[in-house]
């Protein structure tokens, strides 16, 4: 029984451990750190990470199919070049940014079609990584343009009450995608799809129509987030949002989120994304080698992916000892 | 002659060139436990997915209660009262117990919050109903993957009886498990057909056959090569039929249709007649 008790705070500790070590960089640079405890601070590191949450969350349901999708950072570049071109045709707000946020939906069905054909979800959208900024750049010659446009950045830049845009806009995602991942068939779906495909089909589960919601609703929130990001840059440029697929998917997976697929939580992609950007700031503020940043992410990633392995071996072992416990005779 | 509760006619299904099942028919009563068996690639599976709505049959037709039914989605199949306990018992790993069980017909709350599963309910319900199968209780919040064999086969079990279900079919349903286990199993269709629930054991096991069906169908090649009723059969004459493939009573009748298909026949006679 003692075995029993130290798996269970094993568990404990690996599903929650993200939470603790946030909870620890937090307390240990405010230490280190007289600008780290201020409200200033936490607002810059928040709007840092938000249009990351923003798009983790589409993500996080994602990954919860045992899909990814590779193809956001791109598309964030080429939201940004299409919303100054828009302008510059003269096209008013309420039009822009309806068509931009189509383009994204229209980007993740694509996606999501070719996905639930049988195409692995990697290449699928490794296709469409290339393709979305490689259109960026035909439309935008490769320059970048300055927006001007009000609500834009306002969305960006503005403040609703204390909090920024931005803030606000992920807080409202991240509450909805909890809420529909915890809560609703769809979330439930979701996380079935991904554990066990053909089970999920057996119970009459609607696997094509899920894949394709999760990569639509992803190319939605990626389109938002491309805004978010263009009035905060203040400019709309083809080389926007390189690498961001791998930040967020490094929120989500850090999370705890299943590279395999039927576990995640929104939770955990909200307080994966706030770490890789405390830590970022932590060390900036400490004056590290902004390129030393880049390698501490990688190694928190590592060990992140590491944890996400043993969380599997580890119920999987706990497993082992319920069925050891059960009377019954083996064959 | 009552009306079968589900009646297949003349079922024809092929893949590209490989022709799964040749003009199959089938009749169940209500409360009626049958044995289908056959070897590998006789045809059993795909007979039991056109039942349960996961293929579509090329020829044939499948009657519920006397009228024509079309089983084109498992959700069909479900509505319809036919529940399906797969080989690999078809849950999900990293969800619940119950979460399981309910899968694909969550409860939901009422009001405003019309949208959002009802947890409390469902976890209620799902005790419940595997309390009442009798079989080991594993805790419902539990992940499917941290239960035993035999507490995942009560899972499936318990998801394929718990709604109101009229036809239970269950595709090995003790490949796998222990001998404690398989006694569980068999305690649990015994259960179903006192409450008047129809079986389909698929089976390599005839000895499963032997103890739980009343009646059984053997399959050879996608066409039905005979059937008997338990009493009047043993195991070794099952054998010979799975594995020479025809019906040992036809000869001694001396050719043409033996005692077992005529009697198919009839059934089929009577059950489609107007009611």
């Amino acid at each position: 029984m003692a075995g029993f008790d130290r798996r269970r705070i094993g568990l404990f500790a690996v599903r929650y451990g993200l939470f603790f070590a946030l909870g620890a960089w937090v307390v240990a640079m405010s230490i280190a750190s007289e600008h780290f405890l201020t409200w200033l601070n936490f607002l810059n590191v928040a709007r840092q990470a938000a249009p990351i949450v923003i798009i983790a969350v589409g993500m996080t349901f994602v990954m919860a199919t045992a899909g990814i999708d590779l193809s956001v950072g791109s598309l964030v570049a080429l939201v940004s070049v299409l919303v100054v071109t828009f302008f510059g045709l003269g096209l008013p707000t309420e039009i822009v940014i309806p068509a931009v946020l189509a383009l994204g939906l229209v980007s993740g069905l694509v996606n999501g079609y070719f996905v639930q054909l049988g195409l692995p979800p990697f290449v699928v959208t490794l296709a469409m990584l290339t393709t979305l900024r490689g259109i960026g750049f035909v439309v935008s010659d490769g320059y970048a343009t300055p927006v001007r446009d009000d609500f834009v950045l306002w969305l960006g830049r503005g403040q609703i009450g204390p909090l920024h845009t931005p803030i606000v806009l992920a807080i409202v995602v991240a509450v909805i995608g909890g809420v529909v991942l915890g809560k609703t068939r769809f979330g439930l779906y979701s996380l079935a799809v991904g554990g066990r495909e053909e089970a999920a089909r057996a119970m009459g589960i609607n696997v094509r129509g899920i894949k394709l919601a999760v990569y639509g609703a992803i190319g939605l929130l990626g389109a938002l987030a491309g805004i978010v990001l263009t009035g905060r840059l203040g400019n709309g440029s083809p080389n926007a949002g390189i690498m961001l697929e791998l930040e967020v998917i490094a929120a989500t997976v850090l999370g705890g989120t299943s590279l395999f697929g039927g576990a995640a939580t929104i939770a955990g992609t909200v307080a994966g994304a706030l770490f890789i950007n405390f830590v970022r700031n932590g060390l900036n503020l400490l004056g590290v080698n902004p390129f030393w940043v880049q390698v501490a992410t990688g190694l928190i990633l590592l060990l992140a992916v590491l944890l996400n392995t043993v969380v599997n071996r580890r119920i999987t072992e706990w497993a082992r000892v319920l069925r050891a416990e059960e009377p019954e005779p083996g064959p | 002659m009552t009306v079968p509760l589900i009646e297949m006619r003349n079922i024809s299904k092929s893949f590209g060139a490989v022709v799964a099942l040749r003009q199959v028919s089938l009749s169940i009563a209500a409360g009626e436990v049958v044995g289908l068996v056959g070897d590998n690639a006789a045809g059993k599976s795909t007979l039991m997915k056109i039942l349960s709505g996961v293929y579509t049959p090329d020829a044939g037709e499948i009657m519920l209660d006397g009228r024509a039914q079309a089983l084109a989605t498992p959700m069909d199949a479900r509505g319809a009262g036919i529940e399906m306990v797969y080989q690999d018992f078809a849950l999900v790993p990293e969800l619940s117990v119950t979460q399981n069980i309910f899968l694909g017909r969550e409860l939901l709350q009422g009001g405003l919050r019309s949208k959002f599963v009802d947890k409390a309910k469902m976890r209620e319900r799902a005790t419940h109903w595997i309390e009442r199968l009798g079989l080991r209780v594993p805790p419902v919040d539990t992940p499917v993957r941290a239960t035993s064999g035999g507490q995942q086969q009560a899972v499936a079990i318990a998801r394929a009886t718990a709604f109101d279900a009229r036809l239970v079919i269950m595709d090995e349903p003790t490949a796998n498990l222990a001998a404690a286990a398989i006694e569980k199993v068999r305690a649990a269709i015994g259960r179903l057909r006192s409450h008047g629930v129809a079986v389909i054991v698929i089976s390599h096991r005839i000895e499963d056959i032997l103890e739980t069906a009343d009646r059984a169908i053997v399959l050879k090649h996608g066409a039905v090569v005979g059937e008997r009723r338990i009493e009047d059969t043993r195991g070794d004459e099952l054998v010979h039929m799975i594995v020479a493939g025809r019906d040992p009573r036809d000869a001694a009748a001396g050719g043409g249709d033996g005692d077992g298909a005529g009697a198919a026949a009839d059934g089929g006679a009577g059950g489609s007649a107007p009611p």
